[in-house]
């Protein structure tokens, strides 16, 4: 399978390609769409207004809320009868949002996913092991449409029956694992106390991962754990699914922006931040027919990269991201996002990113603690080395957070590990508000 | 002297949780392990549980089963007279050959003889084995523990 060629377009081409679809979208939601008629009539703008993608700034943002308040249809760009797919948000961050496709759509989506997983060259011979959820989640259809149309053999394995899944995983020779990191760190473990060897009973060469933020130790856990090479795969539902951006070989993570333009905003005022700084990033959909989205505020923070990749590919780069606007913690007054303190834990040597952030009021202080399992990788039987691990991660933190953060470590297994994605923040304040205390 | 000396001694890490030195014991119950010798180290949140048992390999797997985490280490055992002095020269002859003791705990039972488990620094087993072996000092071989 060649590579696709609009991964490679000169910048000029690509703007302009952009440009085209970008002005065709406006005009289409302002006479389709009566939300954003009404939005575009309040700021003062028309679809005309747009000359060049600079323009695109003076256009209004849409959130998730505008999803949920035109739940479930409002938002539809076409009639109901050219919808072919339905799909819901994961809902993890309150009610589920609705998200609809046309045939054309659904190409869209393939052709995006056939990109990302062509960056690790899947192909006909391969076996994909295809352990993201299926059904409304977009993570399991939109794996598997991507990797059947490159040719490769499906197992549609969907989520649970961990032990099923390396059962399959090995007689079936899988060479490639899509699934979210804490899942795919999960199947090395179940894998390891069945008494099997990652690297010598499978044959996995590379991986797909996606639906929850990663750090560099985690992707670099996940990849030595199975002895593969690590692709990220980022999306969101309400843009398309996964397939919005991929990493390529050089762990570079590019945004297919000839179907979804990003920019990066300051998530305070709203206003477009220069190149390289970090902010909220933000999608316009360009070729989506059923639900095109203006301005999409993703909550996700990131950062953009315009110079070329050593991949060759044109298409701009983005950060990881750092974190979401809405799940930042605001600890004594300290921004803390789980990233940051994920980033530190795998910092150190060895360690194994399975922990659980718990803040907590104590009187009016806020406290901030973070479990630690302690398997059998980091236990070396010995008491002090374990309160030595305590006290250099409680360093760690409080270098990093700029704020004093307390290390319990706990059993394995103590700390929930669900089978998609990882609660990784208990808010004891929160429960309290509730119960009115 | 270490293939014929040294005494598999697993240790468990525990939370300071309610419960868990019960649930580790009734796994041991269940499985028929019979705890031989032990002691507890422990900071203001967690311990470390040090068991010598009559089967290593059954404790330590069904430990781990039970979602304990579980290191195997090597220790060693001395008889000494159960009088003034009995330790003391055990110790003496360690500290003379300049081997740390990480730390050491008795056996469980009776009679006129003690029993002392001894860990050290793994680099210098096998000479603690040969200073106390030279120094007249009795040494317990494993079966002592395993044999029920």
């Amino acid at each position: 399978m060649r590579p696709n060629r609009r991964d490679y377009l000169c910048r000029e081409e690509l703007e302009a390609l952009q440009l085209r679809r970008l002005q065709e979208t406006l005009r289409r939601v302002y006479h389709l769409v009566p939300f954003y008629r009404k939005k575009f009539d309040e700021a003062g703008v028309r679809p005309e207004d747009l000359g060049s993608l600079e323009d695109l700034r003076r256009f209004p943002f849409t959130t998730k809320q505008d999803l949920r308040d035109h739940y479930p249809f409002g938002l539809l760009a076409v009639p109901i009868d050219q919808v072919v797919r339905i799909h819901s948000s994961s809902g993890t961050t309150g009610k589920p949002t609705v998200v609809a496709y046309t045939e054309h759509d659904l190409r869209v989506w393939t052709e995006v996913m056939m990109r990302t997983m062509l960056m690790g060259g899947v192909g006909p011979g391969d076996v994909v092991h295809n352990a993201y959820g299926y059904g409304l989640f977009t993570g399991g259809l939109g794996f598997h449409y991507g990797a059947e149309a490159l040719g490769a053999a499906v197992v549609p394995s969907s989520v649970g029956f961990t032990k099923r899944q390396l059962m399959l995983m090995r007689d079936f020779g899988a060479t490639v694992l899509c699934c979210t990191p804490s899942y795919a760190l999960h199947l090395a473990e179940v894998a390891r106390e069945e008494g099997l060897d990652p690297h010598r009973d499978f044959k996995l060469r590379a991986g797909f991962f996606g639906a929850e933020p990663a750090s560099e130790g985690l992707r670099r856990a996940v990849a030595e754990a199975w002895g593969l090479k690590y692709f990220e795969a980022y999306g969101l539902s309400e843009i398309i699914g996964p397939g919005v951006a991929a990493s390529c070989e050089y762990d570079e993570l590019h945004i297919f922006e000839d179907h979804f333009l990003p920019e990066i905003i300051d998530p305070e005022t709203g206003e477009v931040l220069p190149e390289g700084e970090e902010g909220e990033l933000v999608f316009t959909t360009l070729t989506k027919q059923a639900l095109p989205l203006i301005r999409y505020r993703t909550r996700d923070i990131s950062r953009l990269y315009r110079e070329p990749c050593r991949c060759g590919r044109t298409i701009l780069r983005m950060g990881r991201v750092v974190g979401r606007s809405d799940d930042m913690l605001i600890v004594s007054g300290v921004n803390v996002f789980p990233s940051q303190v994920e980033h530190v834990l795998t910092k150190v040597e060895g360690l194994t990113p399975n922990y659980v952030i718990v803040v907590d009021k104590r009187g009016v202080l806020d406290v901030l603690e973070v479990w630690v399992e302690v398997d059998e990788r980091i236990f070396t039987g010995d008491l002090g080395s374990l309160e030595n691990l305590k006290h250099r991660l409680e360093e760690e933190l409080a270098n990093h957070l700029f704020l004093r953060a307390r290390v319990k470590l706990v059993e394995p297994r103590t700390l929930e590990r669900s089978m998609g994605k990882a609660k990784r923040v208990i808010d004891r304040r929160e429960l309290e508000e509730k119960l009115g205390r | 002297m270490r293939s014929q000396y040294a005494v598999k001694q697993l240790s468990v890490f525990l939370e300071n949780r309610k419960g868990r030195l019960k649930d580790l014991t009734e796994t041991l119950y269940q499985a028929g392990v019979n705890i031989r010798a032990l002691a507890l180290a422990e900071s203001a949140e967690f311990g470390i549980l040090r068991l010598v048992v009559d089967n290593p390999e059954k404790a330590r797997s069904v430990l781990s089963a039970a979602g304990f985490t579980v290191k195997e280490q090597e220790v060693f055992a001395v008889e000494v007279e159960d009088r003034p002095g009995g330790f003391y020269r055990v110790v003496k002859l360690l500290s003379e050959a300049d081997i740390n003791v990480d730390y050491t705990y008795a056996f469980v039972g009776g009679g006129e003889k003690a029993v002392l488990i001894f860990k050290v620094p793994d680099a210098d087993l096998e000479r603690a084995l040969q200073t106390l072996s030279a120094g007249g000092v009795k040494l317990v071989e494993p079966l002592f523990f395993y044999g029920g």
